[in-house]
């Protein structure tokens, strides 16, 4: 990946960072860290590496990408508004009565959503299924499943996981799906090695008889080259371990369960986004994009 | 036609279906010599996906395939599939993926294996998600042709099939249409509605309710949802007297549709046979005999049902 590249990728997930606080403000509710610990993932698959129209989402030979952490939506709105499938001013929509937006993802509600999850441990069975089908169909197409972390405590996640590595052979192999697993350390009620220990994750996915990566999941160049690695990989899908931080981004956020499950106020969102910007907490220029969100948060605090 | 059990009529109509349209796969979960797709994949190998004993990742397969463009028929023991409903109510229903799911070994009369292996719930569970429709065949010639009209239906569908043997009910010439109830036997004295593995013995009990004076109408509902309400209505209009008969639990399977429906849009006295508990290890005629799903059973509930 270029300087260049890294960069405008850079921009494109701090602007990602400021509409998801955005939404989730508008929204009054939802998933702020789990979505901030996913965006950069997002960004890299939206913007540096998946094959899409937004104005033909259902075309033939799209790549496709499961967000099976369904609850983590408001990213992939934030990526798919920036990628052109919706006006940017409908991202406000989220969680509201008629919105597409919906606070999990619906894939009748809004064309270029290829599944409907949320109803966590779903999403790779149903990845595993794409691949196989998009081999059986002749396709080129990649899929890619973003997992959570409390999510791998389902059942049904590991039943995919050892089937998909077989599944299809030996004229089919799945080597067209690629697993991203968004490993934030913090679930619903505390940290995961509270509740759940997953460890050791990486062991008992290689043991499933799948490569594994392991990355910064917020280093996007990491990300970008992991994703080259799985591409590169014949005969079976990869397993990318990215290690991130709950709420990135938002230090207040940061590592803190609290922020798993709900909405910043306004004075907090302002707080956030100006953080994210690298703006004091008061003053400062932002960019002319930002200052009209800035001020339309600030208005909702006076309210 | 000699009689022949629906899963069997399933696993032969699938393999004709098979050689004129390629998008069809089917997948199983270690059952597929009793769900009866094994010959499918003898001979279509590629097509045929044995997933393990792992029905939950099975039917998220299925969705992913069908959102791909493959027509998987994803096959297992009623209950076994429909126990995994929290999958199909998100994976196939909410993401409207236009998965066949098939069910087998519906009912008391799978027999000896007792009730951990009975469909008996499995038409309550799915009648409450808002998109699939479930479709329980009553013969080999019904059967052959509700699955290849699955094939070709947009949305997920379920297909509840028998273990046992069926009786032919229809004849040359008979055409199966998704989403209507058909008259088998017109009477004007009580309606009986049934579906699936009783309905011969409800044929056999209107010839013995003939016998004592009483006009039976008998209706094959093999669309049980979503409900023919016209042919229902008209029937039981003439009628005034409705008695359900179903191999499933006494609530909200068929008995619990029509319930539903005469309630609210034509209240009239009604009799739900079925099944009333858990089932239990036996034989077959003696688990119907027990449940009062023999022809004997249902003529005797009919009588009493009608001197009310």
């Amino acid at each position: 990946m270029t300087k260049a590249d890294l960069s405008r990728l850079g921009d494109i997930a701090r602007e990602c960072r400021v509409q998801i606080i955005r939404m989730l403000t508008h929204a009054g509710s939802g998933h702020p860290g789990g979505s901030l610990s996913v965006i950069d993932i997002l960004t890299v698959l939206y913007f540096n590496r998946m094959r899409y129209d937004p104005k033909r989402p259902v075309w033939d030979d799209r790549d496709r990408l499961v967000l099976s952490k369904g609850h983590c939506v408001p990213a992939q709105y934030a990526c798919m508004a920036k990628a052109g499938y919706f006006p940017e001013s409908q991202l406000v929509s989220l969680r509201k009565l008629g919105s597409p937006l919906q606070g999990h993802p619906d894939r009748v509600a809004l064309p270029g959503i290829e599944a409907a999850t949320g109803s966590l441990g779903q999403g790779l069975s149903m990845s595993v299924g794409m691949a196989l089908g998009l081999k059986l169909g002749g396709k080129s197409s990649r899929v890619y499943c973003v997992l959570g972390d409390g999510e791998a405590q389902e059942g049904q996640v590991w039943e995919a996981a050892m089937s998909a590595p077989k599944l299809g052979a030996p004229d089919h192999h799945l080597d067209n799906l690629c697993v991203i697993l968004d490993y934030n350390g913090i679930q619903l009620d505390d940290h995961v090695k509270k509740i759940l220990d997953l460890e050791p994750l990486v062991d008992k996915w290689k043991a499933f008889g799948w490569p594994v990566v392991e990355i910064d999941g917020h280093d996007l160049a990491q990300i970008d080259k992991a994703l080259d690695q799985a591409e590169a990989e014949k005969g079976r899908p990869t397993f990318v371990v990215a290690h991130t931080v709950k709420g990135k981004g938002v230090s207040f956020m940061e590592d803190n369960p609290e922020w798993h499950g709900k909405s910043p106020t306004p004075a907090e969102a302002v707080r956030a986004i100006r953080e994210i910007l690298g703006l004091p907490e008061s003053g400062g220029q932002p960019a002319a994009w930002a200052a009209p969100i800035l001020a339309e948060l600030a208005a909702m605090e006076k309210k | 036609m000699p009689a022949k059990a629906s899963r069997a009529a399933f696993g032969e109509a699938l393999i004709d279906l098979g050689a004129r349209d390629e998008r069809i796969v089917t997948l199983d979960a270690d059952l597929s010599k009793s769900t009866m797709t094994a010959k499918f994949a003898k001979t279509y190998p590629g097509r045929a996906f044995n997933l393990g004993i792992a029905e939950s990742t099975m039917i998220g397969t299925a969705a992913g395939l069908a959102l791909s463009g493959r027509v998987p028929f994803c096959c297992s023991f009623a209950c076994f599939l429909v126990g995994r409903f929290e999958t199909i109510r998100v994976s196939v229903a909410y993401s409207q993926a236009p998965v066949k799911l098939v069910g087998t070994h519906v009912g008391v009369a799978i027999g000896e294996d007792g009730y951990t292996q009975m469909g008996l719930e499995d038409i309550a569970c799915l009648r409450s998600l808002p998109n699939i429709p479930i479709v329980q065949p009553a013969d080999e010639m019904e059967t052959k042709q509700a699955v290849a009209w699955a094939v070709e239906h947009p949305g997920p569908v379920y297909l509840r099939l028998t273990r046992q043997n069926l009786e032919a009910v229809h004849g040359e010439g008979y055409r199966f249409q998704f989403g209507r109830a058909e008259v088998l036997r017109p009477g004007g004295d009580v309606s009986i509605l049934a579906t699936g593995g009783p309905l011969w013995n409800t044929l056999e009990a209107a010839k013995r309710l003939e016998a004592d004076g009483i006009h039976a109408e008998v209706l094959n509902v093999a669309t049980i949802k979503p409900l023919d309400e016209e042919t229902i209505l008209r029937s039981v209009g003439k009628t005034g007297r409705v008695v359900t008969v179903e191999d499933h639990s006494v609530s909200g399977g068929l008995g619990g549709a029509v319930a539903e429906l005469l309630s609210e849009v034509m209240p009239t006295p009604l009799r739900k046979l079925g099944v009333s508990g858990f089932g239990e290890s036996g034989d077959a005629r003696g688990l119907y005999a027990k449940h009062g799903l023999d022809a004997a059973g249902i003529a005797g509930s009919v009588k009493k049902f009608l001197a009310r």
